[in-house]
């Protein structure tokens, strides 16, 4: 596979001159957060992708994703690994308003949520074992209930980290506890700390901090991508409970978000980008994940990810470490290529919307053609598909790797934790269907919720 | 027999006194650059007193080295008791390890650069023969450690050359009239406490609004960290000027007077002069605050240099990070040494008095 892919890669090499003639800029800066779900920009730089199109990349980690996302805006970066949810927040003008797409959805899965070790000793009784007394998985917030009434009648708040308020580890950790009874709180316009009502208070730390803070005891738990869930284990200060994947199989993660005008002003440049980012996936996920090794030790590079391999090997490599030995299999733990990973579904831009609305950071109603048209603007499956069909004709890739007729709506979920069926196409009917959460009429305001 | 000869004894009396003279001329550039120890072994070389000299020695060097010594030995045997999150404490044998680590992730990165110019090389060649202008673009590779000690102290000259080219006339000005010290004090005395972690949200929020241009003349990250510097360094050069300017000998102002000097002759040929044993001294200390100023502003805003280093190993929290971290310490320590030295050597030789 590695002889068949330099092969490729010569192959482009030859070609690529002619091609870098009509990119509008080549030199280009983007940001990234040390997470292993960054890997395809690491890939697409060290095994030449990027060059192969004539792209001069400069990859610079981010302190956070305020800063990472101010820097896309202001255009010190030209693109970022991004959270979902900031082209979609910055969209619609929550936090900073900015026009950002993204051509390209970088990974599935990913992400886990961790308790520190007093914490899961006392949720521990509450969650049954299997057959040989390791603890079964997945694990509800139910579990977690009766630690937090216990910390709120000794007059303690139970304070949880996340990463950002409109990442996917804010609306995972939020699904996960609202599905376990347990309100995480909502947004309003006026109070943006997102703790109305809340039983759980959540509050925002940047991923590489997350294991410190909780070992330092400001947080009792968090919510992050990897290997930050996994260097708790190694580090005897965490155990993790549950990962997204057995919250909702093969959800969307990371995007890569780029500014409106960027695309419009490159269309040359961007479709580069994308087909860099299209073969770093598919490298990624190639032969049932023979690359991954490989992968791992290029992440553990201080430039990019920098922790220890066996930790980012812990997860990257098909498996994940719960307590300290419980080492179970979770082939699909990271997903880069395979099940369409990187085609930009509109179904997982309205989820997301979906999950702003049901926590009150969209204050007033909206109908269903509203969620579809903000999907349609920030989520460009046209450029993606435009970067597949010529990596197809340069015969870099196959026909069959790409979803060329769907019409942008994943098929009906049934597998989320909640087991409330998600349908992208039926967004308001989703958000009613909550038993926590804020209903498609409800709104916000002065600190409690209003019909 | 010899000795008997006065002529002879008083040859090499002279001698003597004039290669203790040398030795005592040589000692100040000994001083300066910190090897004060040199001074005593020359001398009981040349037949001084040894016993008194090896006491010198010892003094200067052998209590140094001891107490270095009993600080690695220490180190090396309380570190690996304390247990982190990360490990053990690294000691002085691990921390050495990452010294070479990172000199080979300096060498890595070098070769990869020399590969991806010799591609370029390549495919210029290949534009040449199809007519095309060849394209020349820099490697794009993470800086490492030993570029990030570059970056660093370039861009802590950079602000503390800006910091002097403004202080030095503010303090003139303030020490030559009553008037401008009435005016420049009060801001003085409220701007010098302020932290660089307060200037710098508002320094690059103003950087990023005004320098806009696309000039690639300077990187804004660069400007954000030198300016910082400047402003947090600007007030010990400042205000030891004023003081120096303010203390002419009133005899040498009359003089002036006498002469009818103009402004200009009057400070190039006395105030500066006089003044400049205080004017060093407050570019060192101004230099000292600037180094650390910048390690700080570098972590927090994320900008090149050994600030960011350290914060992108804390943050990578891997079991070599401590360890890195430390390593990075030591440099920033010795090159704080150095750049005190070098101003200390500059102020050497410019100055003639005492007043160091």
């Amino acid at each position: 596979m590695n002889r068949f892919i330099a092969t490729l890669a010569a192959a482009t090499f030859l070609s690529s001159p002619l091609a870098a003639q009509d990119l509008e800029i080549d030199e280009l800066t983007f940001g990234f957060i040390k997470l292993t779900d960054m890997a395809p920009l690491a890939i697409a730089y060290e095994r030449g992708y990027f060059e192969d199109e004539g792209l001069f990349v400069t990859l610079v980690a981010q302190a956070n994703w305020r800063v990472l996302l101010d820097g896309v805006i202001d255009g010190t970066l030209d693109g970022a690994h991004m959270l979902a949810g900031q082209p979609i927040a910055a969209t619609i003008g929550y936090g900073t308003q900015a026009n950002i797409i993204t051509p390209f959805s970088m990974d599935l899965n990913g992400n886990g949520i961790t308790v520190s070790n007093a914490v899961w000793e006392a949720m521990r009784p509450h969650v049954p074992s299997m057959d040989d007394g390791r603890p079964q998985h997945p694990i509800s917030a139910s579990a977690l209930a009766p630690v937090v009434e216990e910390y709120r009648n000794e007059g303690r708040r139970f304070d949880m980290g996340m990463v950002f308020p409109v990442s996917t580890h804010n609306y995972e950790l939020r699904f996960w506890l609202a599905a376990g009874g347990l309100n995480p709180g909502f947004y309003s316009p006026q109070d943006i700390t997102g703790t109305i009502d809340a039983d759980v208070f959540l509050s925002v730390t940047p991923p590489p901090q997350m294991p410190s803070t909780l070992d330092a005891g400001t947080i009792y738990g968090y919510a992050v991508g990897e290997p930050w869930n996994q260097q708790a284990v190694q580090r005897g200060i965490g155990v993790p409970v549950i990962t997204d994947y057995e919250l909702w199989p093969n959800n969307p993660e990371k995007v890569f978000g780029i500014t409106e005008e960027f695309a419009e002003q490159n269309p040359n440049t961007t479709r580069a980008i994308v087909r860099a980012l299209i073969r770093a996936g598919m490298w990624l996920d190639a032969d049932d994940n023979a690359n991954r090794s490989e992968a791992v030790e290029i992440l553990s590079y201080p430039e990019y990810v920098g922790a220890d391999e066996e930790v980012i090997g812990a997860s990257m490599t098909g498996t994940f470490e719960y307590e300290a030995g419980d080492v179970r299999e979770v082939p699909d733990f990271n997903v880069f290529f395979r099940y369409f990973a990187t085609y930009p579904y509109y179904s997982d831009a309205v989820w997301y919307l979906t999950q702003m609305r049901r926590w009150g950071q969209i204050a007033e109603p909206q109908s269903d053609a509203w969620y579809h048209e903000v999907a349609a603007q920030v989520y460009r499956p046209d450029i993606y598909l435009e970067a597949a069909r010529s990596l197809v004709e340069d015969g870099l890739v196959s026909e069959a790797d790409f979803p060329w007729d769907t019409d942008g709506f994943r098929a009906p979920v049934t597998e989320m934790i909640d087991a409330l069926p998600y349908d992208g196409r039926f967004p308001n009917a989703y958000i009613d269907a909550f038993p926590i959460g804020l209903h498609s009429t409800q709104h916000v305001s002065d600190g409690m919720v209003h019909d | 027999m010899t000795t008997l000869d006065p002529d002879f004894d008083a040859a090499r009396e002279q001698r003597r006194a004039r290669l203790f003279t040398r030795i005592n001329k040589a000692d100040a550039w000994f001083k300066v650059l910190g090897l004060s120890w040199i001074t005593p072994v020359l001398k009981a070389i040349a037949g001084d007193n040894p016993r008194a000299q090896v006491g010198e020695v010892w003094r200067l060097l052998g209590v140094p080295l001891l107490a270095i010594l009993a600080f690695m030995l220490m180190w090396g045997t309380l570190a690996p008791k304390v247990q982190t999150s990360l490990g053990a404490i690294p000691g002085p044998l691990q921390v050495w390890e990452q010294v070479e680590n990172l000199t080979s992730d300096h060498i890595r990165q070098m070769d990869r650069a020399n590969d991806f110019y010799a591609r370029q090389d390549e495919r210029n060649a290949d534009r040449i023969a199809n007519n095309q202008e060849p394209r020349f673009r820099t490697f794009t590779g993470a800086p490492t450690f030993y570029q990030q000690i570059q970056t660093s102290i370039v861009t802590v000259f950079f602000g503390f050359v800006v910091g002097t080219a403004i202080a030095v006339p503010l303090g003139i000005m303030a020490g030559l009239s009553p008037t401008a010290n009435a005016a420049i004090n009060p801001l003085v005395q409220i701007f010098k406490p302020v932290s660089p972690l307060a200037w710098l949200p508002i320094v690059s929020i103003v950087v990023s609004a005004v320098y806009t241009t696309q000039d690639g003349w300077f990187d804004k990250s660069f400007l954000i960290s030198a300016i910082t510097v400047t402003l947090c360094s600007l007030w010990p050069t400042l205000i030891n000027t004023a003081l120096g300017v303010a203390s002419i000998d009133k005899d040498l102002v009359n003089v002036s007077k006498v002469l009818k000097m103009g402004t200009w002759a009057k400070i190039t040929k006395l105030v500066l002069p006089s003044s400049l044993p205080l004017i060093f001294t407050g570019l060192r200390l101004s230099l000292g605050v600037g180094w650390m100023v910048l390690i700080a502003a570098e972590m927090l805003a994320q900008n090149p240099g050994l600030g960011k280093f350290i914060w992108d190993e804390f943050q990578n929290g891997s079991s070599q990070s401590l360890a890195k971290i430390m390593v990075a310490v030591f440099v920033i320590g010795i090159i704080g040494y150095l750049l005190d030295r070098v101003m200390f050597a500059i102020q050497s030789m410019f100055t003639f008095s005492n007043n160091r």
